[in-house]
């Protein structure tokens, strides 16, 4: 086999295996993404049942409902829309009134989001980037938390935000971050 | 005091990089021995002082020294030592000088043992790497000093994240990054190559010690974080393909084809434009894999809304890195020699069809990976692109791979002959076959488990068919095969050993993924569940107090058929001081399989949610990453490949036997 012969193998080769992955990826991106929406956009944009959805904000304080153990009902809010979210299945530890969370789903017909993976923020640092976002679209974002985070005297005891949708207690700016472990997902529980 | 000294140590380890990137380069263009030379004493004083700086951090660490800013952000008076030790990894800047220390540990091994490297190429290499160093040294110390003082520090730490205070994350860390900034090394390598203009066989026997050592790390690394979310975060998951973990996975995957790709290099001096490339990109999507989770653009666990400078800081390094590498490249590459000629089907060409799947699934994962930050970019939708798009992207084409990896080894250099390959693993497609067989008449639901499960058994029982066929087992007697088994080289032991991993864990992923039974019911004390073939009892709940948490425990009885297997207890833990809870699991190990068990929400009521798994070969997969690292020592220690071997001389180079 002459070397233009065998370059010839190798490029088609390559080509050939190229062509299945783009093929495989652009089939998987059809159907399997979620896009990510705020109860405002979700309010202005409805989406039709069927397609899956990621719906950012905080949880609505005192709207968490248990009519089972294992079922639970609550409000995701952006301070100027909510959105009725239904979950079965064990909530991450972090789930809490007035914090930063993602559900992950399908809106059912009658207007209420039936979601399969529930996201929470993960300690007092840290918000979803999606929920700061949409957070600070509806200008319930401190500013000052942006610069406040870096310069936070550190050590003062975590203020617990809870109930306050205007003080997510996410400190963008502060510093802790992991170390890269591997196998982390955002604390979350899947059904 | 001591934070001060740290300060100052990496500054003058700054300092010193900057000699050494500036120095030896300018000897290598000149041709001036006494200059080249510079750079192994900076390189070991650097290590020298990045330590220094280290150990600093440790100090103020274990003594609880609340005045500086970052102890005061992440340590605890009442934590135990071993946490107060590994919080100085626990977060971003002492992460962040963790990795420069370890790049100045790999400088400074380059220095140590690479003498019998050409001098040029070894002060090329070393003044690459103090390039990248002096890069990072300016990013800790300009964005993410971990020495910053406090004015009026406080009586009391805020604590290490909770879910981070536990044995496995301690070393996953160090793990990771050594595996991480070890590609730095080929980086090194191939960009010196590429400044000199001169690369040969010798380069890739040089390049691939180091590429193990890297990969041996990166492996056990991501085995360790896999491991550590399985239990620790409660709901049994091992990989969930978060964008952190691709940002692991994808050097991991461009590092497995570097190695495969030195090896047609340094055996037939062939693929040397295309190894070179490989060499870059591996660090380079290590850079990347920096870059995603230092710098918060995605959402995940470890993407805290981070200092933007700081991106845009890590940004600008990537930048310039991969820009200038892919450019020297660009404008160098032509002019290395053409290698040698071989046949498709030969052992270059599985080797080059390894290379062409690993790299395409890397692309897919990074596709996957980068794909919603593109989009939010371009036209700001939001996405998220979940585990089912790299189940169905990255998994049908691991597929081929995986059925041509027993083919590789038994196929001869130059020009190989496949129906002779496929004869001779006949015994293994049999037995492949089989497996398959017996898998489906056990458990007849799903076409995948019997598939994946054959698959496996082809892997393992083709890489131990490479072994037999070389040491000619049952065709001679058992004491001559036993001879040859002792004089065959590591490295083939190492290859044979690292494929039977591969299939190890695969037969891991199978059952795991296929095989899983999960329960989730609400549970009172005398409740009994079934989970598989065992009954769960709930007995009671008891509080107790740790260090610095409080944890509720719940007690449980396992029987297998009425009879007691064992009592297991998984808890809830609040920690005070971030008012964080965790949930540890508990494990009933038995076989390769596991009974896991975790907590929801313990009711006022005595009611409590409750999570049970069996998880049928879970271990399997860990336990296969392990061999595959074991496999990856193995050619390690082949006495051609140690790092401080004497330099074979240059007739027997051209020589060598081809395997």
């Amino acid at each position: 086999m002459t070397r233009k012969q065998r370059r010839f193998t190798l490029i088609a080769g390559g080509v050939a295996v190229l062509a299945v992955a783009v093929g495989l990826i652009l089939h998987a991106l059809d159907d399997n993404i979620a896009f990510f929406t705020s109860p405002t956009e979700l309010s202005e944009k409805p989406v039709g049942p069927g397609t899956r959805l990621r719906i950012g904000g905080l949880v609505q304080p005192g709207s968490v409902v248990r009519p089972t153990k294992l079922d639970v009902r609550f409000e995701v809010t952006d301070g100027n829309k909510a959105v009725p979210v239904t979950y079965t299945g064990i909530l991450p530890d972090l789930f809490r009134e007035g914090q930063g969370v993602v559900a992950e789903g399908m809106m059912e017909p009658g207007g209420v989001f039936k979601a399969d993976t529930v996201l929470a923020k993960h300690d007092e640092k840290y918000m979803p980037r999606e929920v700061a976002d949409a957070l600070k679209k509806q200008g319930h974002w401190q500013t000052d938390y942006d610069k406040a985070g870096a310069k936070a005297p550190a050590g003062s005891p975590a203020s617990p935000a809870a109930g306050s949708p205007a003080a997510p207690g996410a400190a963008p700016g502060a510093s802790s971050a992991l170390p890269a472990p591997v196998g982390t997902a955002v604390a979350g529980a899947t059904r | 005091m001591i934070p001060e000294l740290g300060h100052y140590a990496l500054v003058l380890a700054l300092a010193l990089a900057l000699a050494q990137a500036i120095v030896p380069l300018a000897g290598v263009r000149t041709g001036d021995a006494a200059l080249m030379s510079v750079a192994r004493p900076t390189a070991l004083a650097q290590l020298l002082f990045a330590a220094l700086a280290f150990a600093a951090l440790t100090i103020c660490y274990v003594q609880s020294d609340f005045s500086v800013l970052n102890v005061a952000e992440n340590s605890h008076s009442t934590m135990p030592l071993i946490y107060k030790i590994t919080s100085v990894w626990g977060n971003h800047e002492g992460s962040m000088l963790l990795w420069v220390l370890i790049l100045a540990l790999f400088g400074a091994l380059l220095a140590q043992f690479g003498r019998n490297i050409p001098l040029d190429l070894q002060a090329a290499s070393l003044a690459v790497q103090a390039v990248i160093a002096v890069s990072f040294y300016l990013f800790v110390l300009l964005t993410s000093n971990p020495f910053t003082r406090l004015a009026q520090p406080p009586f009391e730490g805020r604590d290490l994240n909770p879910i981070l205070q536990d044995p496995g994350l301690a070393i996953h860390p160090p793990l990771l990054y050594v595996g991480y900034v070890g590609f730095s090394v080929a980086f090194s390598f191939a960009a010196a190559a590429l400044l000199i203009g001169r690369i040969d066989a010798a380069w890739a026997r040089w390049v691939r010690p180091w590429t193990l050592t890297a990969w041996i790390f990166l492996t056990l690394g991501i085995a360790m974080g896999s491991y550590w979310a399985y239990y620790e975060l409660g709901w049994g998951g091992w990989w969930f393909w978060d964008p952190v973990e691709n940002a692991s996975l994808m050097p991991w995957l461009a590092g497995t084809a570097l190695l495969h790709s030195a090896l047609v290099m340094e055996k037939r001096d062939a693929l040397k434009v295309w190894t070179v490339l490989l060499a870059i990109l591996t660090f380079s999507l290590s850079l990347i894999g920096t870059f995603l989770v230092r710098s918060g653009v995605l959402t995940s666990v470890h993407a805290f809304a981070t200092d933007p400078t700081r991106g845009v800081f890590i940004l600008a390094i990537l930048v310039m890195f991969i820009g200038g590498s892919l450019t020297l490249f660009a404008w160098r590459a032509p002019m290395l020699r053409q290698g040698g000629l071989f046949a498709p089907i030969s052992r270059e060409g599985s080797l080059v069809f390894n290379n062409l799947f690993l790299t395409t699934g890397c692309a897919t994962v990074f596709v996957g990976t980068l794909y919603p930050l593109a989009l939010e970019a371009t036209t700001g939708d939001k996405i998220s692109v979940g585990a089912p798009f790299f189940d169905m992207t990255f998994g049908p084409l691991m597929v081929p791979l995986l059925i041509a990896v027993p083919f590789g080894p038994l196929l001869a250099w130059k020009r190989g002959d496949i129906l002779g390959a496929a004869q001779r693993l006949l015994a293994a497609a049999a037995l492949a076959i089989l497996a398959l067989g017996v898998t489906f008449m056990i458990q007849g639901k799903s076409v995948l488990a019997p598939f994946g499960i054959g698959l496996a058994v082809f892997v393992i029982v083709g890489a131990l068919t490479d072994v037999a066929e070389r040491t000619a087992l049952f065709r001679t007697s058992l004491a001559n095969s036993l001879r040859r088994a002792v004089g065959l080289p590591r490295s083939a032991w190492g290859t044979a050993v690292a494929h039977v991993g591969l299939g190890v864990m695969l037969l891991g992923i199978v059952g795991e993924s296929q095989w899983n039974i999960e329960r989730i019911v609400a549970m009172k004390a005398g409740d009994t569940t079934t989970v598989g073939r065992y009954e769960l009892t709930l007995d009671g709940m008891q509080q107790r107090a740790g260090p610095n948490f409080t944890e509720v425990l719940v007690n449980f009885t396992v029987r297998e058929g009425g009879a007691v297997v064992t009592t297991l207890s998984p808890s809830k833990r609040a920690f005070a001081s971030r008012q964080m809870a965790t949930t540890e699991a508990a494990l009933m190990r038995h076989g390769v399989s596991q009974l896991y068990v975790s907590l929801g929400d313990v009711g006022e009521d005595g009611t409590v949610a409750v999570r049970a798994y069996d998880k049928p070969l879970v271990l399997l997969i860990w336990l296969g990453t392990l061999v595959m690292a074991v496999g990856g020592g193995l050619s390690l220690s082949d006495r051609r490949l140690r790092v401080g071997a004497p330099r074979p001389s240059k007739a027997k180079l051209g020589l060598q036997p081809a395997e």
